[in-house]
């Protein structure tokens, strides 16, 4: 059962996607897509391939402008701000297909992730004197944090094109825990690993939710994982939003067996 | 100075009491990498935390002579809480971090632990799972943070939650800590160390504080250390060498212990580090050696030539220094050259510039392996011990190492051989004797002497050379041990022996049953042109005999002359463990084949270049059966 630190109902929500729709030219990717996600709990959006489900955090995160309807953070419209407005505000995000620098270390791949962070000049920088000295410090000390967390210690000073894929999904992670979001959106984070590999990825995730209380949005197709670790479930279907609710609700809904699971699950 | 009369009547956590209040107390005593950084911890901080965590574990109702057992990685915490206990009397049982569950709960059990310190989620779980096994623990301390948010047992505490009941302890009862420490004995026990033994469950050998400070002393007596020497700690601390370098030998002579960030991190911080004295098993020598060769691949041609060199000289002038023969000007210019070509950068990727003494024990180093570290000029050197006698009794003096010794014994251990053969052992460092178990201590100390269960024998100039376990040797007729294992392997180095059986107990001399590897061999006789049908066929070829025997004469070289093997014959059939004739491990059943090949083993011993006629059913792999009718050859061994 998934337990720790999910929101009471008197706290609003922190992402509220209101019906959104997007359109690739003639192709209709989301319609009337509405979801909130709640301040501390885990989300996971499930649904067939082509559903829309990296669309859907492709908008929350400004890379696509829907056609139609609104996307709220903290109540704050950001449906039409550019993306690094809305890593600004707290949104952090990793991908699928793995966004890292390939020819630098894990450490500067982290580093630069804290490039949010830093609020020093560029005289200060480049003199390194005074704030810009603490602060990177500082950010250092973030980020080692951020490896002792991931247990990243072994590959600290290793480039990263030269690391195992599922170790570069882990630095992934860690880039993304390295700005410090609030929210952090998740694109198949355990896709390609081995059970092994899953399996600590399962747990740097909760501990990631329950330690430091980063509320979660993540696409996953491990259904077994989806189950164990979700508080609540979306699932899409091209591009509808068919069923919402907690894991027992969602995989007991006809709609949902029928469009997704299919046999797996009457099985 | 205190005199090491003075220090030999201190037990461990009043040495460490020592050096915090003395003028060293500002120093490092021990260092730590975390958050990518080394933290430093002086003496004074050292004593404080060990102080903090014994009176806590008071607070908590322990009493002394009750155990503690730690299931930690190589950190600082594993001293506070081995020091802590050891300061209010109770007695430290260390446990291996890789050991399963099922180990855990039996040594936990078996000791009578009523406290567990446990790193993390993963250690905490081997505890947690076989809940009912350990009815003796009244709490788990664990120290990683980590994961800890899920647990619920009540049973478990976090470390600096019991060093805050420790602080509030000492607010409470001013002195207590002063008090116990002094109370403390040099005849107490300090650390149940868990032995695997090979056959039954582990016995858990009790070593006194003065068993430990004896070793330190008398070890240091045959390689000095300095109190400015670094050492690298990354061997388990349940682990008598280790306990003996960064626990005794650290406290005695006030030296910086400094722990790896993590366990894969160890051989880089090692090379951050730096350490003076360095002891770890053979597989690590072995690790670095190959470091150094998967540079090599990857390195300049230019470079490689210059190592290979320099590699050159130095194995030709280490070769002469370890014979014990001068140097000429020449040795020392190429050794000097070298230095400047290869050695330094070499040395120093690996860690080992500063090294001066570094140490391999437990099981037998490879020649080449050896060669290559005094090529580069590093002072390796073979150790011999056990845990029941605190570890080393043998090491090899400087300008006196020996690849098929294990030295000479060290300063106030007498040893001895039995009319037997076993290696018997006499010193102040022998163990009390095994926890709970009088049977097992009687067997290994008889009529004073400990009992190594090893067999052996002492050179013209006093070097020990270790033969084997006892129970695995076996004895020619006219009484001379060998290790069939030992010869075994040397043969099976052999890519074209797949599997190999040594006898000659009660025999005149040793003969060996051999198999070939069938696809090394096959490729052999296509790329000599020599045809075959089966491996029945091929193996009785007289050109693969030849071959064979080759191979065998090669083997022989490394061995003592009356090992060596004089006969051997080629098996019609591959050993297999569907026939029992090996385990599941591939372990050679030695009795079955006795058995089985009795009348081959009679022709060993029988008449020169005798035919054996062989009549054997084979079953194969679907269950059916065939059988095979051939002649096998006994071959003679050319001494050579």
């Amino acid at each position: 059962m998934p337990g720790g630190a999910v929101a009471g109902d008197t706290v609003g929500p922190l992402l509220q996607v209101d019906r959104l729709s997007l359109v690739f030219g003639g192709l209709q990717v989301l319609t009337d897509v509405s979801l909130e996600v709640r301040p501390g709990e885990r989300l996971a959006v499930i649904g067939p391939n082509g559903a829309g489900k990296t669309s859907l955090l492709n908008c929350i995160n400004g890379f696509y402008h829907p056609r139609a309807g609104r996307i709220l953070y903290r109540g704050r419209d950001i449906t039409r701000l550019p993306p690094h407005e809305i890593a600004r505000l707290g949104i952090g995000r990793t991908f699928q297909n793995i966004e890292l620098f390939t020819g630098a270390t894990v450490l500067q791949n982290l580093l630069l992730a804290r490039h949010r962070h830093i609020r020093y000049g560029v005289l200060a920088a480049a003199f390194y004197y005074g704030r810009a000295e603490r602060e990177e410090a500082a950010h250092r000390r973030r980020v080692e944090e951020v490896i002792d967390f991931l247990e990243l210690e072994p590959v600290r000073h290793a480039v990263v094109g030269a690391l195992p894929y599922g170790l570069r999904k882990r630095v992934e992670l860690g880039r993304a825990l390295a700005t410090e979001p609030d929210l952090l959106l998740l694109d198949e984070p355990m896709a390609g690993m081995n059970v092994e590999e899953k399996q600590d990825m399962v747990r740097f995730i909760v501990d990631a939710n329950e330690l430091f209380g980063i509320t979660l949005l993540l696409i996953e197709h491990d259904m077994g994982v989806v189950m164990d670790i979700s508080h609540r479930i979306g699932v899409l279907d091209y591009g509808v939003l068919i069923a919402e609710g907690t894991p027992e609700a969602v995989r007991d809904d006809p709609r949902v067996v029928r469009a997704y699971l299919g046999e797996e699950v009457s099985a | 100075m205190t005199s090491s009369e003075d220090l030999r009547r201190m037990t461990l956590p009043q040495l460490l009491r020592h050096h915090a209040a003395g003028p060293r107390g500002a120093e490092v005593a021990l260092r730590y990498k975390d958050l990518g950084v080394w933290q430093e911890y002086s003496w004074r901080e050292y004593e404080a935390h060990a102080r903090a965590f014994g009176l806590g574990l008071v607070a908590l109702g322990l009493r002394p002579g009750e155990k503690v057992a730690i299931l930690c990685g190589n950190r600082p915490e594993w001293l506070y809480a081995e020091l802590g206990t050891l300061g209010v009397g109770g007695i430290v049982v260390g446990l291996y971090q890789d050991a399963i569950a099922q180990e855990v709960g039996y040594v936990v059990d078996h000791s009578d632990a009523v406290f567990v310190v446990a790193e993390d989620q993963e250690q905490l779980d081997k505890l947690l799972d076989g809940g009912d096994r350990i009815p003796t623990v009244r709490r788990i301390i664990t120290v990683e943070p980590k994961g800890m948010h899920r647990v619920r047992d009540p049973r478990v505490m976090r470390f600096p939650e019991v060093e805050a009941l420790g602080w509030h302890e000492d607010a409470e009862r001013r002195g207590l800590w002063e008090t116990l420490l002094q109370s403390g004995r040099p005849e107490d026990v300090a650390n149940i160390c868990y032995t695997s033994g090979t056959t039954g469950p582990p016995k858990g050998a009790m070593l006194t504080h003065r068993n430990l400070v004896t070793m330190a002393l008398s070890f240091a007596e045959v390689d000095p250390v300095r109190a400015e020497d670094q050492l690298v700690s990354f061997l388990p601390l349940a682990w008598i060498g280790e306990i003996d370098m960064s626990i005794a030998t650290a406290l005695v002579f006030g030296l910086t212990v400094n722990f790896p960030e993590e366990a894969e991190t160890a051989l880089r911080d090692l090379r951050e580090i730096g350490p003076h004295v360095m002891f770890a098993p053979p597989r690590l020598w072995e690790a670095l050696t190959r470091q150094v060769q998967v540079k090599l691949m990857e390195t300049t041609p230019l470079k490689r030539a210059a190592y290979r060199l320099a590699m050159a000289w130095g194995g030709a002038v280490a070769e002469r220094r370890l014979r014990g023969q001068r140097l000429s000007l020449r040795d020392r210019l190429l050794q000097g050259l070298g230095y400047v070509l290869a050695f330094r950068a070499v040395r120093d990727e690996l860690g080992l510039l500063r090294i001066r003494h570094a140490y391999t024990g437990g099981a037998a180093l490879g020649p080449d392996t050896f060669r290559f570290f005094h090529a580069l000029g590093v002072n390796l050197k073979q150790l011999y011990g056990q845990t029941e006698i605190s570890g080393f009794s043998c090491v090899h003096r400087d300008g006196d190492v020996r690849f098929d010794t294990v030295g000479r014994p060290i300063p106030g251990v007498e040893l001895t051989i039995s009319p037997e053969g076993e290696i018997l052992e006499r010193s102040a460092s022998v163990f009390l004797g095994y926890y709970k178990d009088p049977q097992a201590t009687r067997e290994a100390l008889r009529d004073g002497w400990l009992h190594t269960g090893d067999a052996g024998f002492l050179t013209d100039d006093g070097h020990l050379v270790v033969i084997d376990r006892m129970s695995d040797v076996m004895r020619l007729a006219d009484g001379t041990l060998f290790s069939p294992q030992l010869i075994e392997n040397k043969l099976k180095f052999s890519p074209f022996i797949r599997e190999a059986v040594v006898i000659g107990h009660g025999r005149p001399f040793v003969a060996a049953l051999l198999c070939i590897d069938m696809g090394v061999v096959g490729k052999w006789a296509e790329d000599h042109r020599l045809a075959y049908t089966t491996y029945t066929d091929l193996s009785q070829k007289p050109e693969v005999y030849a071959l064979v025997a080759g191979e065998v004469c090669r083997a022989n070289r490394d061995l003592p002359p009356a090992a060596r093997v004089r006969r051997f014959v080629l098996l019609y059939k591959e050993l297999d463990a569907d026939d029992g004739e090996l385990t599941r491990t591939r372990k050679v059943r030695r009795r079955l084949i006795a058995e089985r090949y009795g009348g081959l083993i009679e022709a060993l011993y029988g008449e020169r270049g005798e035919r054996v006629p062989v009549r054997a059913t084979i079953t194969y792999q679907d269950g059916t059966t065939a059988v095979v009718e051939t002649a096998v050859r006994v071959e003679e061994v050319p001494v050579g």
